[in-house]
């Protein structure tokens, strides 16, 4: 009788436990719905802003930030998968494949407004970049390169062993092998991978505060070598920086931020979880 | 070693073979004649290195870390172990059926096809049907799939993924069929199967078959070798190795002295 009431209070505080990881998001989601929603319109969507920011939409902030994710996994997610498949695939093990997965786990450590100080350093500054959506892309494809590579890992190392081996056994060259069996079944997960890492890029402040955001910049971007407006950076001179911003409008801009993360978020878990349904090994 | 049949014209004529995991002598001189168009067993309790020594044929080892091998091992002018021989070459000819079915998560026809295609083997997409075709009906599963080729191989039973794999093979048209305990993971009745379609193989092909099951060795082969602890003990004709065998060991394991 004693253990079947114990049992009962330890499920009872594991259910709070997880109802209290699902709280904050509720409270984040209310709060910003309650207080943003009403500066949600089309013209708040499709507008750029005028009037010293308090009127108008966020519409270049948008795009901005889509251009910066677009061109940050272009480049983050050839080199993070050809990387995943050297460490599963081809690496020994020796002194050198330990430093690549070292260096791999620090740089998931460093700081993000030290890879804006990185990306000012090399990008703007040294390669001449200028403060543009090259140099802010190339930042935050660094940023989100380790999230790539252990997804892409975990998911080449899904695939059975037994795959490789049957066609290796058929005469088959190692990059054969990868190019068709390897790969195209890993693929599920590598997507899952890349779209977190693209909600990553989507919400960071700090690497493109040195190397792309502009401050005002009602137009959209020229091109790549051009400066660009971006969500994160935007509601940050918003909310501190410029006086006299109408509540809802902050609001407003961090809500249409984190439905824009939270979106890719799910997108990314519901293809994972159809792939893993439609996997037939 | 006792040797009681004598190969002229062997396939694979194996000499002094020893082969190291690591520190671990797996391997110890083994020499072996493989005859061409028969089938040949490979007996001996667990652990005692026949499905090594069957890898050790299409260089599959390379695959396993801290591998070492020496010793020579023919493949007609071939050399095998020598390091500067293409790999991929050898194993389109010297193919190999493994423990459990691995099929590739694809419809039936494009598992058929695969080594068609990575060895460019079908100059048109009708040449390529045909030698799919022709795979299939050759171990007996065309009538089966006939009108499924488009379903994945994952649906089929074992027994049918196992004669799928062996289609596969045999689409690439190989010397040597190596057999690594091709039906430890399947049902009786498929068992029988597969052994009928190694007797009507033996006609074109050299099977080499790892079993632990010495009935199916004494059913199905013409040469048996028996292995202990990394070494051969005897090899010869089958009918006699089980009922006049000329060592002690193998008259103790195939009475079931030990297992």
């Amino acid at each position: 009788m004693r253990a079947k009431i114990s049992q009962h209070i330890a499920f009872t505080i594991l259910t709070l436990c997880g109802f209290a990881v699902v709280l904050p998001i509720i409270f984040i989601l209310g709060f910003l719905l309650v207080k943003g929603l009403p500066a949600i319109n089309i013209e708040f969507l499709t507008a750029a802003p005028r009037a010293g920011m308090k009127e108008g939409g966020i519409f270049p902030a948008i795009v901005g930030t889509l251009y910066l994710v677009i061109c940050a996994i272009s480049v983050s997610l050839p080199l993070g998968v050809t990387c995943a498949v050297y460490l599963t695939e081809y690496a020994r093990d020796n002194w050198l494949t330990r430093l690549i997965r070292l260096s791999i786990v620090n740089l998931a450590g460093v700081p993000s407004v030290v890879f804006g100080l990185f990306g000012l350093g090399l990008f703007v500054i040294f390669l001449q970049f200028g403060s543009s959506i090259l140099s802010g892309s190339l930042t935050l494809a660094f940023l989100i390169l380790p999230v790539i590579i252990t997804a892409s890992e975990e998911a080449l190392l899904t695939v059975p062993k037994s795959f490789r081996e049957a066609a290796l056994a058929l005469g088959a060259t190692r990059l054969e092998t990868i190019r068709t069996v390897v790969l195209p079944n890993a693929l599920p997960g590598i997507l899952t991978g890349s779209i977190l890492g693209v909600s990553r890029a989507a919400g960071e402040t700090a690497p493109i505060l040195f190397t792309v955001a502009a401050f005002f910049l009602p137009r959209l971007p020229h091109s790549i070598f051009d400066q660009a407006m971006a969500l994160p950076y935007h509601l940050y001179i918003i909310a501190t920086q410029v006086p006299g911003i109408p509540d809802k409008t902050k609001y407003g801009t961090a809500l249409v931020l984190v439905v824009l993360v939270f979106g890719l978020n799910l997108i990314a878990i519901f293809f994972r979880n159809r792939f893993r349904k439609r996997r037939k090994w | 070693m006792l040797t009681t049949v004598d190969i002229k014209n062997p396939v694979i004529a194996v000499k002094d073979l020893n082969l190291y995991y690591g520190d671990f002598h797996a391997l110890k001189n083994i020499s072996i004649d493989i005859p061409k168009n028969q089938i040949t067993a490979l007996i001996g309790p667990s652990g005692c290195g026949k499905s090594t020594f069957l890898r050790t044929l299409n260089r599959m080892n390379d695959l396993i870390k801290n591998v070492k091998t020496d010793g020579s091992v023919k493949f007609g002018e071939l050399s095998v172990l020598d390091r500067a021989t293409d790999v991929v070459s050898l194993r389109k000819r010297v193919g190999m059926v493994f423990q459990r079915p691995n099929p590739f998560p694809m419809p039936i026809f494009n598992n058929v096809a695969y080594g068609l295609k990575i060895h460019r083997m079908a100059a048109s997409h009708k040449d390529l049907e045909e030698i799919v075709v022709n795979s299939l009906k050759s171990v007996g599963l065309w009538d089966e799939v006939k009108d499924k080729l488009n379903k994945s191989a994952m649906e089929l039973s074992g027994g049918q993924q196992q004669r799928l794999c062996i289609a596969r093979l045999l689409a690439v048209k190989p010397e040597i069929l190596l057999m690594d305990e091709p039906c430890s993971a399947l049902d009786p009745i498929a068992t029988l199967r597969i052994e009928e379609l190694m007797h009507s193989l033996k006609e074109n092909y050299t099977i080499v078959i790892v079993t632990h099951n010495m009935q199916q060795a004494a059913r199905v082969s013409d040469i048996t070798a028996f292995f202990l602890h990394g070494e051969i003990i005897e090899i010869g004709p089958t009918d006699k190795i089980f009922t006049r065998p000329g060592a002690q060991q193998t008259e103790d394991y195939i009475t079931g002295r030990f297992g």
